[in-house]
């Protein structure tokens, strides 16, 4: 495969300030990479020590990019997997215009250009080698971190090149291996962070440490848009170890040497809040408000043949409401910020999924240009989508221009991650469909209200909707119309783990699976049907009815049930297996068969199918409700999360493919939960249609 | 401010807090600057401060400092000087961590729990676990590597008996 890279992406080399080479793509035309330090503007660093560095671009939450990019820039570095570091570098055009990780992109956007970065610094490696050599480059080639002459069998580290290949412009066009000639790519390498993470010495965000650094602990209004109107903090002061109080945009910031003494210290300060327009507001108020505008006609999000004349004419009709919470995403890591503000200079320490608005925000609070502000990307305890916001960077970063000059920590408690996280929207969402005499579905509205949290086009935030609006079904039903309501609640929402599929998912595979029962039909083979136009759909669908036994009859007290989903690029089926015992329901097993494309390493795709499992799951027991403008869930006690007595088996089967590479950290995540409505279906009879899922409901 | 003193990893340490209240994973983290043990909920919900207080597994966030004076803790950083005790060797073999902020903690709560019990059931395992959160959701995993590490520690206490060194 030989890959043009003059147009999509323009490589840049330099030679790194400490030596060595430097080589890095999506750089379009700035020259930073000559003047830059060597670890800012780069994927891959050789040493002369013949260590070769590793800049890993994007986060590490738990997903595996460190491992997995390593293996796709060392496939075709040709490099010692034993001889790698990895680092992760701060933020710079050459990482992308928006440098973060989100919407399971990581593998889908790296899986070329990380292969060109290897492959164009091997052969500037090479070309190196056969200049030392006197040779044509022809007679070289890479093996092991070094360079062999084929014919003489003369051998050069890598890390003796490195200097002089530095030099040597990139070369325009790079060939890429086969994919039969892959040693790691497609191979369950083990993760490069496990050792750490087993010994306590992976540095999170939280872990930071500096020399003179404080600790501080912000109270913000509990009710959300609500201002400080007056304080006192003279007891705060009062308790040991605490040092100062600042107010900021947000709140009222007590300083301390201690995370505790912070802690403390904020319980005692008196704070009159002025509490806004929220006041009044509570869930059943917010629920009225959404379930009220499902009744009107909304933006236009879908249309197709004629829906309302279909539903006039149907020989049967199914009309359902759906209903979902908020949620918050509730990362192990509290959040936090680590910052120091000089007069000339700003850094941070954070864990973060979007260096870029870490970046930006640190430059707006700071006053300070972008080559004056430096984000040092730390390792995340989770992520879900809560660490794409910048909030608590803003917050750190105020609190620390308050202290100039002094490093300060900013922890967030478990009760402000809960109370002030940027939500996963509640919805309610209406359905109706028609089926025709043969049982057959022949028209499908959908009426969502949702807040809207990635921008209106046209009216419709598709990140709202999608899941509804772009489902695989409405290739097999010909008439078909989704309309999308922007509720007016300004409760902070935003992206959380599978986005608009978390919820709208369970709405439509429940529903679905509805239609089949009153077509009368299996739904394994409804769904199959439906989908016929998408051949993968198919495959993962009846590779896990297969994988699960789905024909063959359980064992007394178990039931089973069925969901589907394309999201990210990716296919997936599950099959749950639950009982109900004494009211209690236990999934035991979850079976899943997944179409990710190509597979760089198959280990990480099956944690990330579990992991997805688990949250889902989470996702059927939580919800974040208000009373009187304030989230009533303060800690893991009220805000359920899934444990392992709660846990399932669960199965993966991974379908062999050579199609591009789709997503695979949020991609199980939705189908999860109404596969497991819908083997309670089986079981009871009962159609849940409102999350979260409670013991009673089963009754 | 107070002093209290314990021995931490074997090692004796005079930690000057503000209070005695303080909570152990505070002193661990801000006072002796040992970042090993985490911070998760602070009320004993999720697990992820545990730590060892004579051998026993305690949430070092609700643990008052002074109550730990004159007894032995064992941090993450202490269960073994090379990750060779044998639930860190299987959760490595096994590849158990996905994030791995929670991670010290489940490996210091199995810890405990294979030092009480040479064959835990699954039964076992859930009831000593479920006070061990993970939003990465890496259960069946650490399920797999507690019964995995009773193998690795079972050889071992062979291979003492019969004089074998690793």
């Amino acid at each position: 495969m030989s890959t043009n890279l003059s147009r999509r992406n323009f490589i840049q080399v330099g030679a790194a300030a400490t030596g060595g080479l430097l080589v890095s793509v999506y750089a379009p035309d700035k020259l930073r990479a000559a003047t830059t330090p060597a670890k800012l503007n780069a994927f891959i660093h050789i040493g002369s020590d013949d260590m070769v560095t590793f800049m890993i671009h994007k986060s590490e939450m738990g997903q595996g990019p460190v491992t997995a990019l390593s293996q796709l820039l060392a496939e075709e570095l040709e490099c010692d997997w034993t001889k790698i570091r990895t680092e992760f570098p701060g933020v710079d055009p050459a990482y992308g215009p928006l440098q973060g990780t989100f919407g399971s992109m990581t593998i889908r956007t790296s899986y070329n250009s990380m292969r060109q970065a290897g492959a164009t610094a091997r052969m500037m490696l090479i070309q190196a080698a056969a200049q030392k050599w006197g040779v044509d480059a022809s007679q070289c080639r890479a093996e092991n971190n070094a360079v062999i002459n084929t014919v003489t069998n003369a051998r050069a580290s890598f890390g003796s090149l490195a200097d002089d290949a530095a030099k040597i412009p990139a070369p325009k066009n790079v060939t890429l291996k086969e994919a039969k000639d892959f040693r790691l790519i497609g191979t369950s390498v083990k993760r490069r962070d496990t050792t750490d993470k087993v010994t306590g010495r992976t540095p999170f965000g939280l872990d930071m440490r500096l020399p003179g650094m404080l600790y501080a602990a912000l109270a913000r209004c509990p009710v959300y848009g609500g201002k400080v109107k007056s304080f006192d903090a003279s007891k705060a002061k009062a308790v040991p170890g605490v040092k100062n109080a600042v107010e900021i945009s947000n709140g009222v910031a007590v300083i301390a040497d201690n995370t505790w003494s912070a802690m403390e210290g904020r319980k005692a300060l008196q704070i009159v809040w002025d509490e806004g327009h929220n006041a009044n507001l509570t869930s059943a108020g917010i629920r009225k408000e959404f379930a009220d505008l499902t009744e009107k006609p909304g933006a236009n999000a879908r249309k197709q043949g004629d829906a309302p004349a279909a539903m006039a004419s149907a020989a049967k009709k199914v009309e359902a409401l759906y209903e979902a919470p908020y949620l918050s995403h509730a990362p192990m890591e509290p959040l936090n910020c680590t910052a120091v503000v000089r007069p000339d200079g700003c850094e941070v320490w954070a864990s973060t999924q979007i260096q870029t608005a870490a970046h930006q925000i640190a430059m707006k609070i700071t006053g300070l240009s972008a080559d004056k502000v430096q984000i040092h990307t730390q390792w995340l305890g989770g992520g879900f989508g809560r660490r794409g916001g910048a909030d608590y960077i803003g917050e750190g970063v105020e609190i620390a221009k308050a202290l100039t000059g002094t490093p300060v920590k900013l922890t967030w408690s478990r009760d402000d991650d809960l109370q002030h996280d940027t939500y996963r929207p509640g919805s309610v969402t209406k359905f109706a469909a028609a089926l025709d005499a043969q049982g057959n579905p022949v028209a499908l509205t959908s009426t969502v209200a949702c807040p809207s949290f990635a921008g209106l086009q046209n009216g419709v935030d598709r990140a709202a909707v999608e899941g509804i609006a772009n489902m695989a079904y409405f290739g097999g039903i010909p008439n078909a119309q989704v309309d999308y309501h922007v509720p007016p609640t300004d409760i902070p929402t935003s992206y959380w783990r599978s986005v608009g599929y978390s919820q709208n998912t369970f709405f439509t595979e429940s529903f679905i699976d509805e239609l089949a029962h009153a077509a009368g039909k299996d739904p394994v083979a409804f769904r199959r049907a439906l989908v016929a136009k998408s051949p993968r759909l198919v495959a993962v669908l009846d590779l896990a009815a297969d994988k699960a036994g789905w024909s063959k009859p359980l064992p007394a007290g178990r039931y089973r049930g069925v969901a589907l989903v394309d999201n990210l690029g990716s296919f997936n089926a599950q099959v749950a297996e639950i009982s109900i015992d004494k009211g209690k329901l236990r999934v035991h097993k979850v079976v899943t068969a997944v179409d990710c494309g190509q597979v760089v390493n198959p280990a990480i795709v099956v944690q990330q199918i579990r992991s997805g499992i688990v949250y889902g799951l989470s996702a059927m027991k939580g919800a974040i409700t208000f009373d009187k403008g304030r989230v009533q869930q303060q800690n893991f006690n009220n805000y359920e999360v899934l444990r392992i007595d709660e846990a399932p088996e669960m199965e993966v089967y991974i379908v062999p493919s050579t199609a591009a590479p789709g997503g695979i950290g949020e991609a199980s995540t939705p189908a999860i939960g109404p596969a497991v409505a819908n083997a309670i279906f089986a079981a009871t009879g009962k159609r849940l249609r409102k999350l979260p899922i409670r013991n009673e409901d089963l009754a | 401010m107070a002093e209290v003193k314990f021995s931490v990893n074997g090692k004796s340490q005079t930690a000057n807090v503000p209070s005695p209240q303080m909570p152990l994973l505070w002193v661990l983290r801000d006072v002796l600057g040992m970042t090993g043990t985490k911070f998760g909920c602070g009320q004993a919900l999720c697990g992820a401060c545990t730590v060892h207080v004579n051998g026993q597994a305690v949430r070092s966030c609700i643990t008052p400092v002074a109550g730990v004076a004159g007894k032995s803790v064992t941090t993450i950083e202490g269960l073994s000087p090379d990750h060779s005790h044998p639930v860190q060797q299987a959760w490595i073999e096994l590849d158990v961590p996905q994030c791995g902020y929670c991670q010290s903690g489940q490996v210091m709560q199995a810890a405990a729990l294979l030092a009480k019990n040479q064959r835990p059931t699954d039964a076992d395992i859930d009831e000593v676990m479920k006070g061990n959160i993970c939003r990465c959701g890496t259960y069946q995993e650490i399920r797999a590597a507690i019964k995995r590490a009773v193998v690795i520690k079972r050889a071992a206490n062979q291979n003492a008996a019969q004089g074998v060194v690793a």
